[in-house]
């Protein structure tokens, strides 16, 4: 079904495209030898060119290039092995050459695609229109003081992807899972951090409404929007806005609004029409960069496994569920986890395991799977003494929770606790033979028809024995026991 | 190509150079000289020529990913009319 936001007027389409800034994970600046890191002091990480001194020179750093080639090839795109770096104009103050270094006609990268998986178990496909590089711009913090506004240029030079998609998102659902799996690839292929919080991951989002079956409507763009969550939210807003607005007899006025995080709505920036014109021309700074073939194909050879074909792996290999697959994949350390799990050990109860009770547990105590309590070995320790019989599935529950809050091996806590499974059939009996006993009236219900009685009885074993009995085994001799 | 009062006062607001309206329409005919001047390339037919960008066939030198520079706040902030705390400080700029 598709998604429509309901009208006065009847049903509405949304049309969404997002344009992704992403910081490049690199030691120095695109043009310049100053570090990237952050949070450092304001403007310990500024040299000349980045404070645009006169007569400073740019001089790209060959990694960041190297960095946009490779999320390039991981979105499956076209590598342009000529790009142009143009100026595009405009005055504020955390810009200090009046321009910013990106590139306009001629991009590093050209189409490309991604996939999305949504959670019905279905893929969209949505375009990527291109990737280009291009400077940060540095920050400035309005909150310091009444009339003046602080300007830190830290950012200002540090290397941009801007990654940009076709309109070809239809809900706010599709435009959270399209930013999740990005980030997801920029993280596999180790060229972006994809932290929204910090900034290094933001994006502008493109908005518009139509009948379906109708042409675009005129869009309106939400800028710097920083968590997945607030670009869903934004686009429901922006849309049921546009909708009000057009029900109403008006015009959508093509304009750039704000997302404003306290009171959910957009709000437009009151910006000059002018602020549009960027008079972009080529940077008479930078040559064209031209890229070898061989060296693009370098880059090409040492792509990681992405996660779309590792979910496809983890399908074919292990036998799990697309979902169960999804939710492994979609971050690189979790995956690696759970391969260790499942090496030589039952992969469907590895993956349960993982997504469910190890998923479950940190998510509930914040924990990040590198914090994780318990190790990828120690959780197949735990399985392989469920797999011998050495513990119940019931008493391995216990032996978890005891396991991530202590942090000890699974075998120490069994045999601290003397949790070791009764499998001996003397034991058992005399077990039974005792429930039975103390419970002479209830025999004789069941022996005269009442059957649902069998499940008491295990129960009561169960307890006699603290829990540690097979319960495969209590079945078994409990109904022998009844039946004489 | 060709440019009237109205381009010319929009040209130089983008650029934040103050023309007081008695000088536009001089400035009107003098970037229409340039303008006219440039335009005479269009009388090359340059057909199928690729745009050159350097005259001496020079690539993009390429830099390696190594931190060289900065760890020198003070310099950089020299010029600054005014600041604070190791930040430039300006007139209140918000949206």
């Amino acid at each position: 079904m598709a998604y429509v936001i309901e009208g006065r007027t009847g049903a509405w389409e949304l049309v969404i495209g997002l344009e992704v800034h992403a910081q490049v994970i690199s030691n120095a600046k695109l043009f310049s030898g100053a570090a990237t890191d952050f949070g450092s002091a304001p403007n310990s990480q500024v040299s000349f060119v980045d404070a645009a001194f006169p007569g400073m020179l740019p001089v790209i750093n060959r990694f960041c290039v190297e960095q946009a080639v490779r999320t390039g090839l991981g979105l499956k795109a076209e590598i342009n092995l000529t790009s142009v770096f143009d100026r595009k104009n405009y005055f504020y103050a955390d810009l200090p050459a009046g321009y910013q270094i990106s590139q306009y006609q001629q991009p590093i990268v050209g189409k490309g695609v991604l996939d999305l998986d949504m959670p019905d178990g279905t893929v969209r496909t949505v375009g990527i229109t291109r990737l280009h590089l291009e400077q940060d711009a540095g920050k400035s913090v309005h909150d310091q003081h009444p009339a003046k506004t602080f300007v830190d240029l830290n950012r200002s030079g540090v290397a941009l992807m801007e990654i940009v998609s076709e309109p070809d998102l239809r809900s706010p659902e599709e435009a959270g899972a399209y930013l999740r799996k990005l980030r997801s690839i920029l993280r596999y292929l180790g060229t972006c951090d994809g932290n929204m919080e910090e900034g290094s991951m933001r994006c502008d989002v493109n908005v518009s409404v139509r009948r379906s079956g109708e042409p675009y409507g005129t869009r309106c763009e939400i800028k710097n929007v920083n968590s997945v969550r607030f670009v869903m939210q934004a686009i429901e807003f922006e849309a049921r806005r546009q909708i009000e607005v057009v029900e109403d007899g008006g015009k959508i006025v093509q304009e750039t609004r704000l997302w404003d995080t306290t009171k959910f709505v957009t709000r437009s920036m009151r910006s000059k029409e002018e602020a549009h014109d960027y008079r972009y021309f080529p940077d008479p700074d930078l040559l064209p960069l031209v890229l070898e073939p061989a060296w693009v194909e370098g880059i090409k050879a040492t792509l990681p496994e992405l996660p779309d074909e590792k979910k496809k792996r983890f399908i074919d290999v292990y036998g799990l569920s697309p979902y169960d697959a999804g939710v492994l994949v979609a971050d690189q350390e979790r995956a690696a986890f759970y391969e260790t799990v499942a090496k030589g050990r039952d992969p469907k109860i590895a993956a349960n395991w993982v997504t469910g009770d190890l998923f479950g547990a940190l998510n509930r105590s914040g924990k990040d799977i590198a914090e994780s309590p318990i190790s990828a070995d120690a959780l197949g320790g735990l399985i392989d003494l469920m797999a011998d019989d050495t513990i119940s599935g019931r008493i391995a529950k216990d032996v978890f929770a005891e396991m991530f809050e202590t942090g000890k091996p699974a075998a120490a806590i069994v045999e601290e606790k003397g949790l070791r499974q009764v499998t001996d059939t003397g034991a058992i009996d005399g077990a039974i033979a005792a429930v039975l006993a103390a419970n002479a009236d209830k025999v004789a219900e069941f022996r005269s028809g009442k059957d649902k009685l069998f499940g008491f009885f295990v129960g009561q074993v169960m307890k006699q024995t603290q829990g540690k009995a097979n319960p495969a085994l209590v079945n078994d001799l409990l109904s022998k026991k009844l039946k004489e | 190509m060709s440019l009237d009062k109205a381009t010319v006062a929009r040209i130089a607001h983008l650029a934040r150079i103050r023309v007081p309206e008695p000088d536009q329409e001089a400035l009107v005919g003098e970037l229409n000289g340039l303008l006219g001047w440039v335009e005479q390339l269009g009388e090359v037919d340059t057909k199928g020529v690729q745009p050159m960008a350097s005259v001496v066939g020079a690539v993009l030198p390429l830099r390696a990913d190594a931190v060289t520079d900065g760890a020198r706040a003070e310099a950089v902030l020299a010029n600054g009319p005014e600041t604070m705390a190791g930040f430039f400080v300006v007139p209140k700029v918000v949206e």
